[in-house]
């Protein structure tokens, strides 16, 4: 009988919901388990880094990664990863995009340090210390790793086959992309394991999307009771399916909740918050000169909302990723 | 010469860490240390952000508890915005939060924790996770397991979207309400989980209560210890989950403290230390006395052990019975024993299965009136749940326009960060003798942080939790003695 092809699952700084993906295969999981031989999975399996060292180079048919890339732990995870697999597959919006986490990138390691260890209101550190890498207890010595002031995508840090995008991807495209791996019926490197086109294109609403939208007002979710049934944008909602690639099963838009981009641009984009931002000012009512830059002004935030998952695949923030990797 | 074990990464828990075991020169355990080595700083980049998108963010902090910060959230919306929900979103809300709570206990017992008891504390690594769980207790168990969760997640989906980071909670209500039709296969969900519960109770009993070898580790002093305890109580001060005050006991069971959510910063204080991403909370009002136990300590765990602790019992029938029986078998409340975490978290996720039974004929469930429209910004505001792992707080200020100035997390996995701490070093002092420890032993010292069902991802809001374990045994100046990292464990 032929060998089992050798798989591993790997998380850097994720918080897991891929893990949860992967187990919502339900049944499913069983017969992945039938099918392949899982020699690496350390929120369900007892292996331990040493064993992933162990295997040859190339021996993994497949190693799946989730999660952006914050710290030098992770940066050797992933390249003791890459090194083990045939096929890398980024899995999930933050190892494909940097995911919501990469919203840090907006603002710098040291005043993330300052509020979580001096200034948040239940802090109690007479002396003001912070977490350090290197510490001595009495006389033993206690290290940590090094944080990074940046979060990085996958492919900022290694070789990355295929994408599967998502927070988190679901169950359909995750049972989808393991069995073209299994039966080796691979799409071209590079591809993204979704379908091509934004996700207004399936979204239950599209027809009722006017031919052209024109927002007067913008309106915020909680102020609002959404039509179930109408496009967002129509209602003045601010909702990314138009500059997002379809394939998540509109689950959001499924229970009366706009799109937040977590499936990433559609193809040939490579900045996703500017072309959305770009898309979303041509949407704007015309009206008297100086309007349309009014209306663009009331929206708060918009870099939280077009660069929800996507900040660390964006064109800002490109000088620092220099010092690191 | 003193030599240093490290486990890197730990497993079976959702995040990375490691644990660091310090040997005098006779080989025996000096000190040791779990070690949180990530954070994320979500506390800051939300800053700015508009306070309802809190609901669509905080989730991303952890995929296993996704509903506990979405909750969380949606409640402290609720205060900030002066709203109270409507009868019937509250019901819908309770729903889906006890669904989770349920998928996942079950996730832990049986994923993360069972494999010890099951398959065994010394079988061999390969085998000891759910796959060999499942060789043990046949298929048929293996499904159900799987199905109790499915459905459960099922109803989670319905209400918000998505399991792994639900979506659309709304200040005062829910995004969708409940029709007839649904109500069907929820209470036949509920039905089927409450029998479920009960099965994992028995399957518990049989297999750990029965077997003398574990019973004797559940009762032994190893992993016994004595600290206060916390967890949210309804007006009968019996076990809640949605919503409730804050009680705090004492190592000998007396009520130490009983306040509402807002008032959180009152009587939680976080320690910095400097050798780890997480703070340490303590009870402010004892003051940090340090990384100790017993009747001078200031550090309280959370979880489902100390939300029975801290209870004066379950709020439902068979869970109050289940309730008793551990007390019994334990020798009364407050019971210290860190493994008995596994059996209260069964009883837990049977309460949260017999009250959507309630909630599944409550005539009121299919009701339309689902928001609350009459929203008033006050500017702050604290939503606290009961999460699976503890009680947890999101504290946020906006501006005028509902911006979000400030935004103070405090999870359940900090509440226990300390303790876990302890546990391990209790742990190793009782299994670590010399650096050339077998595998086996190291896992009991995992199976110590593992009862507390520890999140890393969430302890590190501030930093994601990724929480590795391997073990070194080093020299004073750092060389590399031994390394334990699971390396034996290919076979």
């Amino acid at each position: 009988m032929a060998e089992k092809s050798k798989i591993a699952v790997c998380w850097l700084a994720s918080c897991a919901g891929c893990d949860e993906a992967i187990v919502d295969l339900n049944e499913g999981v069983l017969q992945v388990a039938e099918a392949v031989d899982v020699v690496f999975w350390p929120v369900a399996l007892d292996f331990k880094y040493s064993h992933l060292e162990s295997l040859g180079d190339q021996e993994l048919a497949l190693g799946v990664l989730h999660g952006s890339v914050r710290n030098s732990e992770q940066e050797e995870v992933a390249k003791l990863m890459r090194k083990k697999s045939k096929v890398i597959l980024a899995f999930g919006s933050c190892a494909c995009f940097g995911g919501t986490p990469g919203l840090a990138n907006f603002r710098s390691k040291e005043d993330i340090f300052e509020w979580v260890y001096r200034d948040a209101p239940t802090v109690v550190n007479p002396d003001g210390r912070f977490p350090q890498t290197k510490t001595r207890v009495n006389e033993n010595v206690l290290t940590l790793p090094e944080f990074y002031d940046h979060v990085y995508t996958l492919e900022q840090v290694i070789d990355v086959d295929y994408y599967l995008p998502g927070c988190p991807p679901p169950p359909d495209l995750v049972r989808n992309a393991i069995n073209a791996v299994i039966s080796g019926d691979l799409p071209p490197k590079g591809s993204t394991l979704a379908q091509r086109t934004a996700l207004c294109d399936t979204c239950p609403r599209n027809k009722t999307k006017p031919e052209r939208i024109e927002i007067t007002a913008v309106r915020r979710i909680h102020e609002v009771e959404a039509d179930p049934e109408t496009c967002f944008l129509a209602q003045g909602i601010i909702c990314m399916g138009f500059a997002t690639r379809g394939g998540c099963g509109e689950t959001c838009i499924g229970v009366n909740t706009p799109c937040r981009g977590c499936f990433g641009p559609v193809p040939g984009v490579d900045d996703a918050g500017a072309k959305a931002l770009s898309a979303l000012s041509c949407l704007v009512k015309a009206g008297q000169y100086g309007e349309p830059r009014k209306l663009m002004e009331s929206i708060d935030d918009p870099a939280g909302y077009v660069y929800r998952f996507s900040q660390p695949s964006s064109i800002l923030g490109r000088k620092r990723r220099e010092r690191h990797v | 010469m003193s030599k240093k074990i490290t486990i890197n990464p730990i497993t079976r828990l959702e995040g990375h860490g490691k644990i660091e075991i310090f040997l005098d020169d006779d080989g025996k355990v000096e000190d040791a240390f779990w070690q949180v080595v990530e954070l994320r700083g979500f506390e800051r980049f939300c800053v700015g952000r508009p306070a309802e998108e809190m609901t669509r963010i905080a989730p991303n902090i952890c995929g296993v508890c996704p509903s506990a910060h979405h909750m969380a959230a949606t409640k402290a919306l609720d205060a900030l915005y002066g709203v109270d929900p409507t009868p019937t979103a509250r019901l819908i809300r309770q729903l889906e939060y006890n669904a989770f709570v349920i998928e996942d206990h079950y996730i832990h017992f049986f994923f993360l924790a069972a494999p010890d008891f099951v398959v065994g504390p010394d079988a061999p690594p390969a085998a000891r996770n759910i796959l060999g769980l499942i060789d043990k207790v046949g298929t048929e168990t293996g499904l159900k397991v799987i199905e109790v969760r499915k459905r459960n997640r099922e109803i989670i989906k319905y209400i918000f979207g998505k399991a792994p980071h639900p979506e659309g909670g709304l200040p005062g209500g829910v995004p969708r309400r409940i029709t007839e039709d649904a109500r069907k296969w929820i209470k036949e969900t509920a039905d089927f989980t409450v029998a479920f519960a009960r099965f994992a109770l028995q399957l518990f009993k049989d297999t750990v209560l029965g077997n003398k070898k574990y019973l004797e580790m559940v009762q032994s002093e190893s992993y016994k210890l004595k600290t206060y305890y916390m967890g949210l109580v309804d007006e009968n001060k019996k076990v809640t989950f949605y919503d409730g005050r804050v009680r705090v006991t004492d190592p000998q069971g007396g009520e130490f403290a009983l306040f509402d959510p807002q008032d959180y910063i009152e009587h939680i204080g976080e320690w910095v230390e400097p050798w780890t991403y997480v703070k340490l909370t303590h009870l402010r009002k004892i003051g940090w006395k340090g990384l100790s136990a017993g009747d001078e300590t200031s550090l309280y765990r959370v979880g489902p052990l100390a939300r029975l602790n801290v209870a004066e019992g379950m709020s439902t029938p068979l869970a109050q019975k289940e309730y008793e029986e551990m007390f019994d078998t334990l020798g009364g409340r407050p019971a210290h024993n860190t493994l008995a975490m596994n059996w209260a978290r069964l009883i837990c996720a049977l309460q949260a299965a017999e009250h959507n039974q309630l909630i599944a004929d409550d005539p009121s469930l299919t009701s339309r009136d689902i928001r609350n429209m009459d929203l008033r910004l006050r500017r702050e505001g604290v939503g606290c749940v009961e999460a699976p792992r503890g009680t947890l707080f999101h504290h946020y200020k906006t501006d005028r326009n509902g911006i979000l100035t400030m935004v103070n997390l405090i999870v359940a996995t900090q509440h226990n960060a300390a303790p876990i701490c302890l546990s391990v070093k209790q742990a190793a002092q009782e299994f670590v003798r010399g650096a050339d420890v077998k595998e086996g032993l190291l896992n009991r010292v995992e199976m110590a942080f593992r009862a507390y069902d520890p999140c890393l991802a969430c302890a590190t809001h501030a930093l994601p939790g990724t929480f590795p374990f391997a073990v070194h045994i080093r020299d004073k100046n750092g060389r590399i003695l031994n390394r334990l990292a699971r390396r034996e464990i290919t076979a």
